[in-house]
């Protein structure tokens, strides 16, 4: 957990993300006609999801370990993440509307992948109703671990799955992910996978100054 | 620090791969050409480091606040 409270990584965070908003947009990408240069929306975009997912993917670690041993700090770590994912998850959302107004002609075409990313995001709402709405402190943990850890393969299944199955304007449909139709070469690789490991860590930094500043809360509503 | 330095002659490795095949597409070519596509990338860069600032003064007042433990 020490890790959380170390400066280097933050440092290489910033300098990752300022690698990729520079090569983002002077790298050279495919030529393809429609995308033309929003392409690049590729290395800003796609990096939101990830942030989310990692984000995500920490918050039910920490809910499945809140419910094997009974910490409350889990629990904290576990909603902050939950928080920080939902601006991701805004992001990625509204990114995604804006790229899809140019690109498919509306900013929202009733895709599948629109609508179960709507949908899952409503399932994350959900989340944060059902903790506000239970004021004893335990029973509000062990409820909303639960409901996280279920809560988060339907968000898998309804973003990256199921969207697969059918036909979507989205790219990766048909069963592979990401980014066949795009051919993503070698030149946009070295913008985009430093843009996913940065944003998420990015992610993670916000939601561990967010869980500090609920740990301090929490320690001081526990000494009143 | 070390780590850092190291990342950063890493990423000024790929700084060669501005080959274009096939220009019958259209890109901004002009824009980027005039030399123009700095000034946004300035703005961008500028807005995100003034970010990262905000979040590296909220860390280190955190830490000062868990001091005073």
């Amino acid at each position: 957990m020490s890790f959380i409270y170390k400066t280097w990584w933050k440092v290489l965070v910033v300098v990752t993300i300022i690698y990729t908003l520079f090569a983002g947009l002077m790298f050279g990408v495919p030529r393809l006609a429609i995308l033309h240069e929003t392409i690049r929306n590729l290395y800003f975009h796609v990096p939101m999801w990830m942030a989310m997912l990692t984000v995500f993917v920490i918050s039910v670690i920490f809910s499945i370990r809140y419910l094997a041993t009974g910490k409350e700090e889990y629990d904290l770590i576990a909603v902050e993440c939950v928080n920080t994912g939902m601006l991701f998850y805004a992001l990625g959302l509204v990114t995604g509307m804006i790229w899809a107004k140019f690109a498919w002609g509306a900013y929202w075409s009733g895709d599948p992948k629109q609508n179960s990313a709507a949908i899952a995001f409503l399932l994350y709402c959900a989340y944060l109703v059902l903790r506000n709405s239970i004021d004893e402190e335990q029973k509000r943990a062990k409820i909303s671990a639960i409901y996280n850890i279920f809560a988060f393969p339907i968000m898998i299944v309804l973003i990256f799955i199921l969207p697969r199955m059918t036909d979507s304007l989205h790219p990766g449909n048909g069963g592979n992910p990401g980014f066949n139709k795009y051919d993503l070469d070698s030149r946009m690789r070295v913008v985009v996978y430093p843009a996913f490991l940065a944003w998420s860590f990015l992610a993670i930094w916000i939601a561990s100054l967010r869980y500090r500043i609920r740990l301090i809360e929490y320690k001081r509503n526990e000494l009143n | 620090m070390k780590k850092i330095l190291v990342l950063a002659s890493l990423l000024l490795m790929y700084f060669g791969a501005f080959a274009q095949p096939g220009q019958d597409v259209e890109m901004a070519d002009a824009l980027r050409a005039s030399g123009k596509i700095y000034v946004v990338i300035a703005i961008i860069v500028v807005i995100f480091v003034g970010l990262a600032i905000f979040l590296f003064s909220i860390d280190r007042r955190l830490k000062k606040l868990e001091k005073e433990k």
